[in-house]
């Protein structure tokens, strides 16, 4: 039972960093730009069938993982541009519907593209084993998984709490406006901050295409627990998004496990629960 | 409501109640789809046009209607089971549900009612006495004296009947005090407050009255289609709803019925002509969201000087 505890909560940390990749893109694109940008999944889900082409055409895992995200980005940014922006002076749930608008584009252009079925994709040679630790067989990817997202996380936090890019992103994700009046070009801002949490997406569709396959409808699978972890972390906050990644990486996992039959209902009573004692998060602000 | 209004009203219904003589087989059923996703949107407005409570969880109690629905007439297929059991199974999981989520506003309620809704999709999607993912099948259509709701007029005309006595309900609250309290609330809640309304019990009754009136739809569908899927929990749900009455233009109700039918009009048009009926809608969406931000009352009123 203990080697079989470690193996669950090794894969639940590996889910936990996919979690993370992906819900800090939302989270500070809702801190930031108050959008509840419901494509997030689809920016996930393009970058593994961008990740599963790449890797088929150049044989290359890790060429891919650099430039699936970059295309993933440039999406991102384009929607900024051309669709978010002209509606940020109306009410907010114009954009959720124009996210929503996305969500059906997108998963008809990966059908169009990439057929409906479920396509797998390799692992990379360098991690295709798996190793041995303490009487656990932990496939070697999933270790992988789990430092590359621990070293994104820190390299995330380097860059927003110590470089003056990150102190132009949280004084926007503070008040927006006036970071713009002490003249910040504030709309770039927002392009820069869509399209890289875009990219963020990209990048953990990328990761996960191993793990997880791909297919059509994994955007809108993934949406809502990503949802739910910006929301139990707290609107904006990274840490809040590290914390709570990992938490409902772990509840998921030892769910499924435990009590197959509960297992999907664990993560919303605990949101549900979080949003009812403590409306902003773990680590949000306290409500205006 | 003007003469003008209520004449154009008394005209859509009879058209619609004459359809079935006039078309084929697959056109009156889109047209009863219409219909039933019309009374879903319709109470969804009533919440979002004019409460303005943006609930992402609504199809909980379309869900919680159709599984009712589905239970009951399984056992004893009358109109008790058809319409009375999901309604207020659905008004009792509202106030549940209400309770809870009026406390809090803007996107954590959205967050909320999203969680809520989607607890009901997980344990349906696992548990194999509602027959997990695939749902409940083969449900009867309820008995009714002297209607033969298997045929597929008479079961037109038990729609529209249900269809018509939602809207005028829905019309009458809205237009009621307690409307103008709701609307008020929409505008300046801590104005409301200030005046000696008790704003939550306000808002908790307009989620119920929604809820009852979504979960009579969610039946209708388990009607409809002989079946229930956790499909009609899912989180889409709700979100084709929004929509649905985004398009039509909120605060309006027959543009919640309005927007269902372009809806699904252009769902199954465009899904007739080509594959790629996804992308289609998608894009019209976000065309509709960008360019006509009133829905299709907004640019009607535009068009031809229309007003509320």
């Amino acid at each position: 039972m203990p080697v079989d505890l470690f193996g669950q909560a090794l894969n639940g940390l590996a889910y936990g960093v996919l979690l993370f990749l992906l819900s800090v893109g939302l989270t500070l694109i809702f801190g930031m730009l108050d959008v509840v940008n419901l494509a997030h999944g689809s920016f996930y889900m393009l970058g593994a069938y961008a990740g599963l082409s790449l890797i088929a055409s150049t044989g290359s895992f890790w060429l891919a993982l650099v430039a699936a995200p970059l295309a993933v980005g440039l999406i991102g940014a384009l929607i900024e541009r051309s669709c978010l922006r002209p509606l940020y002076r109306r009410p907010p749930l114009d954009q959720v519907l124009l996210t929503f608008g996305f969500i059906y584009l997108f998963e008809d252009v990966v059908k169009w593209i990439w057929g409906g079925r479920i396509r797998s994709i390799p692992p990379p040679d360098l991690f295709s084993g798996s190793v041995s630790l303490w009487g656990a067989v932990i496939p070697s990817y999933r270790l992988f998984v789990i430092a590359f997202g621990l070293a994104m996380a820190a390299l995330l936090f380097l860059l927003v709490e110590r470089t003056r890019l990150g102190a132009i992103i949280r004084a926007g994700v503070f008040d927006a406006e006036m970071t713009g009046g002490l003249g910040i070009n504030i709309h770039r801002v927002f392009t820069g901050v869509f399209a890289f949490g875009a990219a963020l997406g990209g990048l953990s569709g990328v990761i996960a295409g191993p793990i997880q396959s791909a297919y059509p409808s994994m955007g809108v699978t993934i949406l809502i627990p990503a949802l739910i972890v910006v929301v139990v972390g707290g609107l904006g906050s990274l840490k809040g998004s590290l914390i709570g990644s990992l938490l409902i990486g772990q509840a998921e996992t030892f769910g499924k496990a435990w009590m197959p039959e509960a297992s999907m209902l664990i993560i919303y009573v605990v949101m549900a629960a979080i949003v009812l004692v403590r409306p902003q998060g773990l680590f949000g602000r306290p409500l205006k | 409501m003007t003469g003008l209004r209520l004449l154009a009203s008394a005209l859509v219904v009879v058209a619609v109640a004459l359809f079935p003589l006039a078309a084929g087989n697959y056109p009156v059923k889109l047209l009863q789809e219409i219909l039933i996703w019309g009374i879903f949107a319709m109470s969804l407005d009533l919440l979002m046009g004019y409460a303005g409570m943006v609930s992402f969880g609504h199809s909980a109690f379309f869900g919680i209607g159709g599984y009712v629905a589905a239970l009951a007439l399984a056992r004893s297929p009358g109109l008790v089971s058809a319409l009375l059991l999901p309604a207020v199974a659905a008004g009792l999981v509202a106030l549940a549900i209400g309770f809870f989520s009026i406390r809090v506003s803007g996107v954590y309620f959205i967050m909320l009612t999203l969680a809520f809704s989607q607890m009901f999709h997980a344990y349906t999607f696992q548990v194999s006495w509602l027959g997990a993912e695939d749902g409940l099948v083969g449900i009867p259509r309820p008995a009714v004296p002297g209607v033969d709701l298997n045929s597929l007029r008479g079961f037109h005309g038990y729609l529209l009947v249900l269809v018509v006595l939602a809207a005028l309900a829905l019309w009458r609250i809205v237009s009621s005090p307690f409307g103008h309290v709701l609307r008020g609330i929409h505008e300046n809640e801590a104005r409301m407050i200030a005046l000696g309304y008790a704003v939550d019990r306000y808002k908790l009754l307009a989620f119920v009255i929604a809820g009852v009136v979504a979960g009579v739809a969610g039946s209708l569908y388990t009607q409809f289609n002989g079946s229930i899927t956790p499909d009609a929990f899912f989180w889409k749900t709700s979100g084709e709803a929004l929509l649905m009455v985004i398009i039509g233009g909120t605060g309006t109700l027959g543009g919640a019925m309005l927007g269902a039918a372009a809806f699904i009009l252009l769902q199954s048009l465009v899904s007739t002509y080509t594959e790629r009926w996804m992308l289609i809608l998608g894009a019209t969406f976000i065309l509709l969201v960008l360019f006509a931000p009133g829905g299709i009352v907004g640019a009607l009123r535009g068009r031809i000087g229309l007003r509320a």
